[in-house]
């Protein structure tokens, strides 16, 4: 069920509340899958943004965030592509993404990646400083306890390894989901074991990876929850896919889209309903 | 040709980008005092000895004195179906054994079904007993019986293995051939992970605790 | 040993496909993960402990030669022989020269996963001796002719069926179907080959310069009796292993067991010194170690030293969602898992192993379990840059690479590439998933692709708010 169920280009209207006009400005990290398949999470989070009084702008100059390159060992092209987002974002508060894989990747390995570099790897180091996934920035950095949101389900919550590992990403999201009315969490058994995703790798060794995402969506099931919910698409996208190809009735949802109340239609890989 | 441990030697220098260490940094390490973290017990180290020692499956008997070892040893050998022979560690020469006992201060051989030993220290830490191989108390006698007794004073207990370490550094003869830390009888798991006792070495340890 | 590193992806689906091994693979991701877990739980110092660990190693590394030379005087002055081999052959060679000068006809051998790393058994077993491995695990799988599938848990792949077969095999019947039995049976086996046998091998966890001790963490007992009853006593063991005084032994010990099989404690921990003393009653007449190198020292040297903190513990395989889904085998040579995927081509060449350090999701959970904190994804990512700057990764993927790079440089043609994609992407979409995609079939056949709604949110959000 859902509760503020409208098109998201409604929910963002022009006129913008005047207390995000003064605080801080959030350059929101739009990451690739999220720009192809699910423009939903963007917008959810620019509301979520908002709605914690940021000042959101979108740059249109950002791509990707390096990371293919980076984990396929083409250290270059992430470079490349590090030095675009640096350029890009480094002249706001913060930048904010919906994943902790790409912030994961923007806080750790970007300084990693310059390492020794005069020129790029103080940039790198302070942009590190102010990257934050879209749920720990909410609740760590900006103190938001309370989501006003609703959705009558019953939800396990998948812990992405990059957000868990990377970033600490574990309390942040389930302490804003229990404000969600009507939403009751049920953990899974081995909640913080990798769904088999791991970017190229799921393409790469798609048996193992079938192995895995199986031996996920068994704990999903054993808890009888009806809604899947993390906070990374690629991770989303792989459970959601696979639970699709074997029928399996659990919706699949990114935390924030429920948290801004925009948790409409069958979820990842349904149906787009409302949100089309 | 030079010899494969000048190779490694330089292998090694190589990589650490340097060359041998000079006398005064060789003297610095030879003076470095470790000093790592020890768990905090708050925990009598005698209790915490047995608790820890029993958890594991050793069982452990308390007698007054020295001179009651060998009538507990005695209903040990009693409870556990026992003849009435034991291979006996030197280091419990003074032990007064009643009639009908064979005691034999040699090492175990195959047949060998209990052996005594007196233990060096006994480890409240993890309840574990140290002991120090020599004529006192052959390392056979630890591994070959089915049943193994070993004879612990409650001032042996220390709490942590750096004090163990020390006991063993201040005897005269210095560090044992072998120094055994026991924590209970032989075990494995190595069928699907299912703990089974009596693997190779003793199916029962039985501490007893004199003092 | 053979390397078969390369046959991983093929022995990797095959595992996937075998019931028993998924079996025993399930009871042991449970047990090991669990019971490390309470470990780590109950030892508040536990973190505080890898910390330092990390440290002391780091310590050790910086003065290798150093404490190898002060250990190797202790070993000499306790009556003992310390050999270096720069290699397996070499290693083999001292071994086998040891073996022969004393005319040995039976080995016992106590678990060592360097005498695996060099291929002892088989040239033991060339030269006519009887081997037999004593540790459980490794007499299960010796029987069975098969390498172990975990360093710690040599025979985690075989179900109690299967050792059943295995021992009725090899000692004939009747068939002994309880665990009780099956260890019973193998402890009545091994006990005369103790006394009878002519050397012992064992490994060795630490080597205390302080002491000249080789230290060894065992369950079984049957390290101990290898050691004790041999008339002489082979150490195998990587120059890494070196520890300067029992103190720093000592926090590694209270890491190894909790890590390893999740006790606060192995049931025995044993230190070696030397020979049979004068009034000794019993103990090996010569005490031998071989300091092994096999690409350790190389390693020191660059990026990958941090991968000689290792312990052995096997904790990162453990925790490790690839090795719990193809098991030890899949790896193709001595070391599996995480640390295998980083020692393997390390050690026996990059391109013998491509796939290693290819498998795997860089999920993060070994490094997180690691005693000595080493950073096994970052080591294994390392590993493909060089595979990369090798040119060993295939030719599509550097091209597909080099695309990327070009499209992802340039935002507009890269979002107009993005909108394409979605818009085709959609057109193709059927209840708001793709079923296959001929392109992207190693995606689609596994899962459903999502299907996205037609415009990017670039796209959308333009739309909305005009450019930023
Ligand atoms: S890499 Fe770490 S976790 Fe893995 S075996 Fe070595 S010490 Fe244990």
């Amino acid at each position: 069920m859902l509760t503020m169920s409208r098109y998201p280009n409604e929910s963002m209207g022009t006129d913008m509340p005047e207390t995000a006009k003064n605080g801080p400005r959030v350059g929101l990290f739009a990451t690739c899958l999220m720009n192809v398949f699910r423009p939903n999470i963007g917008f959810a989070a620019v509301k979520l943004l908002e709605d914690a009084g940021c000042t959101v702008e979108v740059p249109d100059s950002q791509t990707c965030c390096g990371q293919p390159g980076y984990n396929s060992g083409d250290f270059d092209a992430a470079r490349a592509l590090a030095r675009q987002v640096i350029a890009t974002f480094e002249h706001f508060d913060y930048v904010v993404g919906p994943s902790g894989s790409c912030m994961a990747t923007i806080r750790h390995d970007y300084p990693a990646l310059f390492e020794g570099d005069p020129d790029w790897a103080p940039r790198a180091e302070a942009l590190s400083r102010k990257s934050f996934e879209l749920l720990s920035f909410l609740h760590d950095e900006l103190g938001v306890t309370q989501a006003q949101a609703r959705l009558d389900a019953v939800a396990t919550y998948h812990d992405s390894c990059s957000g868990l590992r990377g970033l600490g990403i574990k309390g942040q999201p389930r302490a804003l989901l229990a404000g969600v009315e009507g939403l009751k969490l049920k953990e899974m058994q081995d909640a913080e074991v990798c769904c088999g995703f791991g970017g190229t790798f799921c393409v790469k060794y798609p048996e193992i990876s079938e192995k895995m995402v199986d031996d996920k969506i068994r704990n999903v099931l054993a808890t009888g929850a009806d809604t899947l919910l993390g906070g990374d698409l690629g991770c989303l996208m792989n459970i959601a896919g696979r639970l699709k190809r074997i029928n399996a009735p659990v919706k699949v949802f990114h935390t924030a889209e429920v948290l801004a109340g925009l948790a409409g239609g069958g979820g990842i890989a349904s149906e787009p309903g409302e949100t089309r | 040709m030079t010899s494969a441990r000048e190779d490694i030697l330089k292998g090694i220098r190589g990589a650490l980008k340097r060359g041998p260490l000079d006398a005064t940094q060789q003297s610095a390490l030879a003076t470095r005092v470790p000093a790592h973290t020890r768990p905090a017990i708050d925990e009598d180290a005698v209790e915490r000895f047995v608790r820890k020692f029993e958890s594991r499956a050793g069982t452990v008997a308390r007698v007054a004195t020295l001179r009651n070892v060998p009538a507990a040893v005695e209903a040990y050998r009693e409870a556990q179906g026992l003849p009435q022979r034991a291979a006996v560690g030197a280091g419990l020469k003074s032990l007064r054994w009643a009639k009908g006992w064979e005691v034999h201060h040699g090492a175990a051989g195959s047949d060998e079904a209990l052996a005594v030993s007196p233990a060096l220290a006994g480890i409240a830490e993890t309840g574990s007993l140290l002991l120090a191989s020599g004529p006192d108390s052959p390392t056979t006698h630890n591994f070959v019986p089915d049943d193994h007794v070993v004879v612990l004073e409650a001032k042996q207990i220390v709490m942590h293995f750096e004090e163990a370490w020390a006991m063993l550094r201040a005897r005269p003869e210095g560090i044992a051939r072998a120094t055994n830390i026991i924590s209970g009888p032989s075990r494995t798991a190595d069928v699907e992970q299912t703990i089974q006792l009596g693997a190779h070495g003793p199916r029962r340890v039985h501490v007893i605790l004199v003092g | 040993m053979e390397i078969r590193s390369n046959e991983f992806k093929g022995r990797a689906v095959f595992a996937i496909h075998d019931a028993s091994l998924q079996q025993a693979l399930g009871k042991a991701r449970e047990g090991f993960v669990g019971k490390r877990a309470q470990q780590a739980a109950e030892l508040p110092e536990f973190e505080q402990l890898r910390e330092e660990a990390k440290a002391l190693k780091n310590h050790i590394l910086d003065h290798l030669d150093h404490y190898l030379e002060r250990y190797e005087q202790a070993v000499t002055a306790a009556g003992g022989q310390v050999h270096w081999a720069r290699d397996a052959e070499e290693a083999r060679t001292i071994i086998l020269g040891i073996c022969k000068r004393v005319g040995a006809k039976t080995v016992t051998k106590g678990k060592s996963m360097v005498s695996e790393e060099i291929g002892l058994n088989e040239a033991l077993i060339d030269e006519g001796m009887e081997v037999v491995e004593t540790d459980l695990g490794e007499y299960i799988i010796q029987l069975a002719h098969e390498p172990p599938s975990h360093i710690i848990a040599p025979a985690v792949h075989k179900t109690k069926d299967q050792v059943s077969d295995l021992f009725e095999a090899a000692h004939g019947g009747p068939r002994k179907t309880t665990v009780p039995e099956l260890v019973d049976e193998a402890r009545r086996m091994l006990r005369d080959k103790y006394f009878r046998a002519d050397v012992g091998i064992t490994g060795g966890n630490f080597l205390v310069a302080e002491t000249g001790s080789s230290m060894i963490v065992t369950n079984e007992g049957n390290g101990d009796l290898t050691q004790t009853l041999a008339k002489v006593h082979i150490v195998t063991s990587g120059i890494e292993r070196v520890v300067p005084t029992l103190d720093d032994a000592t926090l590694f010990l209270r890491l190894l067991a909790r890590s390893a099989t999740g006790q606060e404690t192995e049931t025995y921990t044993t230190l070696s010194t030397g020979p049979r003393r004068a009034d000794d009653l019993d103990g090996p007449e010569e005490y031998h170690v071989v300091l092994v190198d096999n690409g350790r020292s190389r390693m020191l040297a660059g990026r990958f030293r941090e991968m000689l903190r290792c312990i052995r513990c096997g904790a990162c395989m453990n925790h490790c969602p690839v090795y719990g889904a193809v098991g030890g085998h899949a790896y193709g040579w001595v070391y599996p898992g995480p640390m295998g995927s980083v020692l393997t081509p390390l050690i026996t060449g990059l391109d013998n192993a491509y796939d290693l350090p290819n498998a795997c999701t860089l999920n993060g959970r070994c490094a997180s379990v690691c005693p000595v904190k080493i950073p096994l994804p970052d080591l294994l990512r390392e590993l493909r840059h060089m595979q990369h700057q090798q040119e060993i990764t295939p030719a599509m993927q550097r091209r597909a690479l080099k695309l990327w790079r070009f499209a992802a440089t340039q935002p507009r043609l890269y979002h107009a590439g993005e909108r394409i994609a979605a818009r085709l992407l959609a057109a193709i979409g059927r209840k708001g998933r793709i079923r296959r995609l001929p392109l992207a079939s190693a995606w689609t056949d596994v899962r459903d692709l999502p299907a996205p709604a037609g415009r990017t949110f670039l796209e959308l959000w333009q739309g909305k708010r005009g450019k930023s």
